[in-house]
C-alpha cells in the first residue's frame, strides 16, 4: 500500500505538484483497509481526488506513461496498455457517432480490430498508411481481442510500410446455410455498406453499386464457421458473373433469384475453404467442392466397426 | 497484482458460452433417429432450445441428412404441407415443410423422386395415441445434391457415429443420460455403420 502512495506522490511532483504523502496514506489505507475497496480502485478514487483538487486533466496525469510494444497475435489479454507498430489494413463506416473511426489494423503477426472513439480527439489514419499506435487499450468480446484509442493514446505517422502478414486458416465441412444478404446485393456508393431495402444506415437512400457476395454457414458436426466470399470467389465458384447475375434479376424482377441459383450449388454439399480468419469469419480466398477419396476412411472406418468382418 | 488478475480473466471467459452461438448440424443415421424418443430442454422459458438426445449420446435440435428422396405428398389442406420419404442405407427419414418453410418446401414440390437430397433441419418428434414416439424432420433448408456427396455424407454420418459410440463409454451429462434411457446397445449400432459403410464401399 505504501509502495502505491510512493507511486502517487511521486508522480504528483513530477507535475510539480506538492502532496502530501501521509494524506494518500490515510486515504489509501480508509479506502483499503476499512471499506474494502481493491487497491487499483483506492489507486484510482486518491489520484482522482488530488486532481480535482488540483485542476489536472485526467489525461495529463496519465500521458507519460510509456507501454510497451507488442505484435497483433500477442494481444490475449483484456485491459492491457500496449503500443502497436502496425498498418491500416481496412476501414470500415463506423455506425455511432462516439466512434470516430473503426477498422483493421495489422503487422507482421496478423491482424486486430481497432475502434478509435471520437472523445479521443486524435488525427484521422487513412487506409493503407502505416503508424505507431502508443498506449492502446486492449479489450475483449466474446473471445476476440480489439484495441482502442483513447484520450491517452498517440498515433505517430511512421515512413515505412508495414508487411502484414495473415495467419491462414483451413476449413472443411457442409455448406449447412446461405445467409441473407447473400446473392446480388448494391452496396453504398459512399461507405461500401450493404443497402437494406435501396438505404445506407449511414446515408439513407441512395443509388446503390450492385455486387455480388456470399456469407455462408460450414458445418463439420461438431462446430460451426462462418465464411465470407467476396465477388470473385463467388463468381468463380458458381459459375455466375456479376453482369449475368444482374440480367438474371431484370429478367425475373427479382434479386432473389440470383440467391436461388447460388443455394442449389452450395447447400448440402462438402467444401473445403481457405482464407484469413476475421472475427467469427473466415475471408475465404480459394474454396473448392471436397472430392478427397474416400475409400480410405471407409477402409479405416470399417476396421473398427466390425473388426471381424473385413476379410468378408 | 493486476497482471495475475487479468491474467486469470482471460482464462476464465474464454471458455464462457455467452452470446447467441448457432447450433450444430449432427449427422444422424435413419436407423438411429428412428428410434429416439428422448427430449431435454435447457432452461424453462419459451425460447429456450430443446434438444433431441439420440440412442448414441448426439443431443441435436439441428440435424444435416443426405439420402434418395423416394416418395413425397403434399398432404396440406388449406395451405401447402409437404412431406417427404427420404431413404439412407439404415433406414427412411421423414421430412416436412410447410408453410413457414417456403423455400423448403418449393424444393420438394418441385423435386420428382427418386433423387439425392440433403436436408438441414430441426428435428421433431410426435406421439401417436398409442404412446408412440414418431421422429421427423422440419426442413430449414433442403437442396438436391449429386451422388458423390450422398456417399460422402454416409463416410461423415459414420465417423460422426463411431466417435459417439466412443464418447458413450464417458461420463458426460448428456451421454449418462443417453445410456440410462436407451441402455444403448453398442455393438448393434457398430453394426449398423459397418452395414452403411459397405453399401457405398468400392465393389
Amino acid at each position: 500500500m505504501s509502495d502505491i502512495a510512493t507511486k502517487i506522490v511521486a508522480r504528483f511532483s513530477e507535475l510539480g505538484i506538492k502532496v502530501q504523502p501521509e494524506e494518500v496514506e490515510t486515504k489509501l489505507d480508509q479506502l483499503i483497509n476499512k471499506f474494502k475497496v481493491p487497491p487499483e480502485e483506492a489507486r484510482r478514487n486518491v489520484i482522482n481526488h488530488f486532481l480535482k483538487q488540483n485542476n489536472i486533466p485526467r489525461t495529463e496525469f496519465f500521458e507519460k506513461r510509456e507501454t510497451s510494444q507488442v505484435k497483433a497475435s500477442e494481444i490475449k489479454e483484456d485491459g492491457r496498455w500496449v503500443t502497436l507498430r502496425g498498418k491500416v489494413v481496412q476501414l470500415w463506416e463506423t455506425n455511432h457517432e462516439s466512434v470516430s473511426q473503426t477498422g483493421l489494423l495489422g503487422d507482421e503477426s496478423g491482424t486486430i480490430k481497432f475502434t478509435k472513439w471520437t472523445k479521443a480527439g486524435l488525427p484521422q489514419v487513412e487506409e493503407g498508411k502505416s503508424y505507431l499506435f502508443k498506449n492502446v487499450v486492449t479489450s475483449e468480446y466474446q473471445g476476440q481481442f480489439r484495441v482502442s484509442l483513447t484520450k491517452t493514446s498517440e498515433i505517430v505517422p511512421i515512413d515505412e510500410d508495414v508487411e502484414v502478414g495473415r495467419t491462414l486458416v483451413e476449413y472443411s465441412g457442409a455448406i449447412v446455410d446461405i445467409q441473407s444478404g447473400s446473392g446480388l446485393i448494391k452496396r453504398c456508393p459512399e461507405c461500401n455498406r450493404a443497402l437494406v431495402k435501396g438505404a445506407c444506415g449511414e446515408h439513407g437512400k441512395v443509388e446503390g453499386i450492385y455486387d455480388l457476395r456470399v456469407k455462408a454457414v460450414m458445418d463439420d458436426g461438431e462446430k460451426v464457421q462462418d465464411i465470407l466470399l467476396n465477388r470473385e470467389v463467388t463468381e468463380a465458384l458458381v459459375g455466375i458473373t456479376l453482369e449475368q447475375a444482374k440480367d438474371m434479376a431484370t429478367e425475373a424482377l427479382d434479386q432473389a433469384v440470383v440467391l436461388d441459383a447460388i443455394k442449389s450449388k452450395l447447400v448440402g454439399r462438402y467444401f473445403i475453404v481457405s482464407g484469413a480468419k476475421l472475427d467469427r469469419f473466415i475471408l475465404v480466398d480459394t474454396i473448392r467442392q471436397d472430392t478427397t477419396p474416400i475409400d480410405q476412411d471407409i477402409m479405416k472406418l470399417l476396421s473398427i466397426a466390425a473388426p471381424l468382418a473385413q476379410e468378408a | 497484482m493486476a497482471e495475475n488478475g487479468s491474467g486469470n480473466y482471460s482464462g476464465n471467459s474464454s471458455g464462457s458460452g455467452s452470446g447467441f452461438v448457432r447450433e450444430v448440424a449432427h449427422r444422424i443415421f435413419a436407423a438411429e433417429f428412428k428410434e429416439s424418443n428422448l427430449q431435454s430442454k435447457e432452461g424453462h422459458d419459451q425460447y429456450s432450445p430443446s434438444y433431441l438426445i439420440t440412442p448414441t449420446g448426439a443431443k441435436c435440435n439441428r440435424v444435416f441428412i443426405v439420402g434418395t428422396l423416394t416418395e413425397k405428398e403434399d398432404v396440406g389442406t388449406d395451405a401447402e404441407f409437404w412431406r417427404g420419404r427420404i431413404v439412407d442405407p439404415t433406414g427412411a427419414f421423414f421430412v416436412t415443410a410447410g408453410q413457414y418453410q417456403p423455400e423448403a418446401a418449393q424444393v420438394l414440390a418441385k423435386t420428382t423422386p427418386p433423387e439425392f437430397i440433403a436436408v438441414i433441419g430441426k428435428p421433431t418428434t410426435y406421439t401417436t395415441k398409442e404412446g408412440n414416439v414418431l421422429t421427423s424432420i422440419r426442413a430449414e433448408s433442403m437442396q438436391i445434391v449429386d451422388a458423390a456427396t450422398r456417399d460422402r455424407w454416409v463416410v461423415d454420418c459414420a465417423k460422426l457415429t463411431m466417435a459417439r459410440l466412443e464418447k458413450l463409454k464417458g461420463s458426460e451429462p448428456d451421454v449418462v443420460k443417453a445410456r440410462e434411457h436407451y441402455s444403448t446397445d453398442v455393438q448393434s449400432y457398430r453394426a449398423m455403420v459397418a452395414q452403411a459403410l459397405e453399401s457405398v464401399r468400392m465393389k
